[in-house]
């Protein structure tokens, strides 16, 4: 199976650099290359999953097998934490390429739309399955890159302005972590993860690995969007073609932003209080603060993508009660169930945030605006979106029995149990704010009256948009399931084993 | 000790630039200055005192050589801003087409 491993990166990048070449031949089915393509790798990353039981398997590129115990060469591996990743970003890869299909159609240059699409998606699946911090980068590079290109594809002027505060700070965060990089070298002398972790936990410079740690922590921090490093997301994430916000909110701010921080900060890095703290800071800001900023906003991709912070928060909350309770030595049982609540709650808010900005773009396509001021009384014109949004908004407010009051659950009773009962309050008036807001968002678009005589004529979006988001609605419910023993052990728990290393 | 704290001081002249600099070139100057200081801080990490070219001579094996992976390192970062230096730049063209102007201040129509 080990051979297997390097066509998540081979396939979206075959798929990115065929298409422009053939796309003059036929171009009817070229538009679906992508999502074949995805569809393949999330079967792919499935099946690996269910037949590895817990293992990991290491991928050698190049065949350069270690000398002396010391590893040189790229390693591709692939263990519970990656595949779990690289099913999310695949999955909803393919939802959001069905999605653009119609929705792309009114751009000039689809052909280099969906190039881009599936090069961002070959550096987030590269950034997920290496174990190797230079390679990390690259693949970083490459999917960061694609992102400012297709933040920028109408090459309007807000879609330019947000490109270039997102390149900006892009910019410095990819410095920040090559900063980072170029020190653990320095102090290691390796840039294999497996390698510089047994070097930095035998060492004894602490004092380096907390500086490495903060730059990597503001790196990461900037491209996870956590709030003081959040500028740029509104703008880009509102401003985007509603496929690429999915993309870009659904997956692209936790495979190169929380993933990373979770694979560096637990893998690598010995476990350390002030880091537990930071992290915890961190995310309370970007939940309280990510939250209250999204109840003022009217425009909705943007309520979405200030809301997209605050769920964030979530997750990074989770590793950083995960981290205290190890360091404090308290039952490590504790910080794998926060562990696991943390990763559930980012595989549900991939596909509820991926859902809700397809809805956004549904709306935006059938009405031609996102302002909540000028919309309303949609439900009856609009039955399909409006059906899978509400859905999708008692999910992420975490109403049972969907997928988001599980994993909230999970994180507050964690806190609970490490004794941490402020995040627990915090978390739970946070999802009651969540609920507000996203009420607003029901109210104003779907509910109320119709404001406006031009939306008479305003008709159900075609079936290649509503397909993903009747699929994402139904699996906002049934994700549920994997709260149940049998189902949490293969696919949630194993991958906490494999980023805590507790067996 | 001191060539990396110079490396890390240009690194943060870089920063300083890109924060405080209205007009968009300058940002994008600023940008390059932090990661040029990045290519010299990676070179410098694999410098040996004394040692040679990564190349093996068949005639003397003997002698010692600075490390060839932080160089490899440095070629890769080079292309990788040549890329988002090029994107940057692209960007800043179309911007001035819409908006006749580099000063950031008045490229302003996002908020809140």
């Amino acid at each position: 199976m080990d051979s297997l491993v390097p066509l998540f990166v081979i396939i979206p990048l075959g798929i990115a650099f065929i298409i422009p070449l053939i796309w003059q031949v036929t171009r009817g089915v070229f538009r679906f290359l992508p999502g074949a393509g995805m569809l393949a790798m999330a079967v792919l990353a499935f099946f690996m999953l269910f037949n590895l039981g817990g293992e990991s398997i290491v991928y050698k590129v190049g065949g350069w097998e270690p000398v002396n115990n010391i590893p040189i060469g790229i390693h591709l591996v692939a263990d519970p934490l990656s595949l779990m990743m690289l099913i999310i970003v695949n999955m909803i890869g393919l939802f959001a390429a069905l999605f653009s299909i119609p929705y792309i159609d009114k751009y000039t240059g689809e052909n280099y739309y969906y190039s881009l699409f599936s090069l961002m998606v070959a550096g987030m699946n590269g950034v997920v399955l290496t174990g190797d911090l230079f390679n990390m980068f690259v693949f970083l590079e490459v999917s960061v890159i694609a992102s400012y290109s297709l933040v920028a594809f109408g090459s309007s002027r807000d879609e330019l302005e947000a490109s270039f505060k997102y390149q900006v700070l892009g910019g410095i965060a990819s410095l920040m972590i090559l900063f980072a990089l170029a020190m653990t070298y320095w102090y290691t002398g390796t840039v294999n993860i497996a390698d510089a972790s047994e070097i930095i936990r035998s060492g004894t410079g602490t004092g380096t690995a907390i500086f490495i740690q903060l730059f990597l922590l503001t790196g990461f921090g900037l491209k996870a969007a956590m709030i003081p490093f959040h500028a740029w997301l509104p703008d880009a994430h509102s401003s985007a073609p509603s496929p690429v916000s999915a993309m870009l909110s659904g997956v692209l701010i936790k495979a190169i932003g929380a993933y990373a921080i979770l694979r560096l900060f637990f893998s690598m890095f010995s476990l350390s209080i002030e880091i537990g703290y930071i992290l915890i800071i961190l995310s309370v800001l970007s939940m309280i603060l990510g939250g209250i900023l999204a109840s003022g906003q009217w425009d909705y991709k943007r309520l979405l993508a200030y809301s997209s912070i605050s769920q964030m928060g979530y997750v990074i909350m989770a590793a950083g009660i995960a981290m205290v309770v190890l360091v404090r030595g308290q039952d490590a049982g504790i910080a794998a169930l926060a562990m696991a609540g943390g990763l559930f709650h980012m595989f549900n808010h991939s596909i509820i945030k991926g859902l809700l900005f397809l809805n956004a773009g549904a709306v935006e396509y059938a009405t031609g605006t996102r302002n909540l001021k000028e919309l309303g009384g949609l439900a009856s014109v609009l039955p399909i979106t409006s059906a899978t949004s509400l859905g999708a908004t008692f999910s992420i407010a975490g109403i049972p029995p969907f997928n988001g009051f599980f994993s909230k659950l999970i994180i507050i009773i964690a806190a609970v149990q490490a004794r941490l009962y402020l995040l627990a309050l915090i978390a739970v008036i946070m999802s009651i704010v969540t609920l507000a807001y996203f009420m607003k968002v029901q109210r104003h678009i779907f509910l109320d009256k119709v404001k406006s005589a031009r939306f008479a004529k305003v008709r159900e979006v075609p079936w290649l948009m509503s397909l993903p988001m009747v699929v994402m609605a139904i699996m906002c419910l049934v994700m549920s399931i994997m709260i149940i023993p049998g189902v949490r052990d293969t696919f949630l728990m194993d991958a906490v084993n494999a980023l805590l290393s507790i067996k | 000790m001191i060539p990396y704290m110079l490396c890390f001081v240009l690194f943060l002249v870089g920063l300083y630039g890109v924060l405080t600099r209205k007009n968009i070139l300058k940002i994008i100057i600023g940008l390059c200055v932090m990661e040029y200081s990045l290519y010299l801080f990676l070179a410098m990490t694999g410098y040996i005192e004394g040692g040679a070219a990564p190349i093996i001579d068949p005639a003397n094996r003997a002698g010692s050589v600075v490390d060839p992976l932080p160089q490899a390192i440095v070629l890769t970062a080079i292309v990788i801003g040549l890329a988002t230096t090029a994107l940057l730049l692209a960007i800043a063209i179309r911007l001035y087409k819409k908006y006749k102007t580099f000063d950031i201040d008045k490229i302003n129509t996002l908020k809140g």
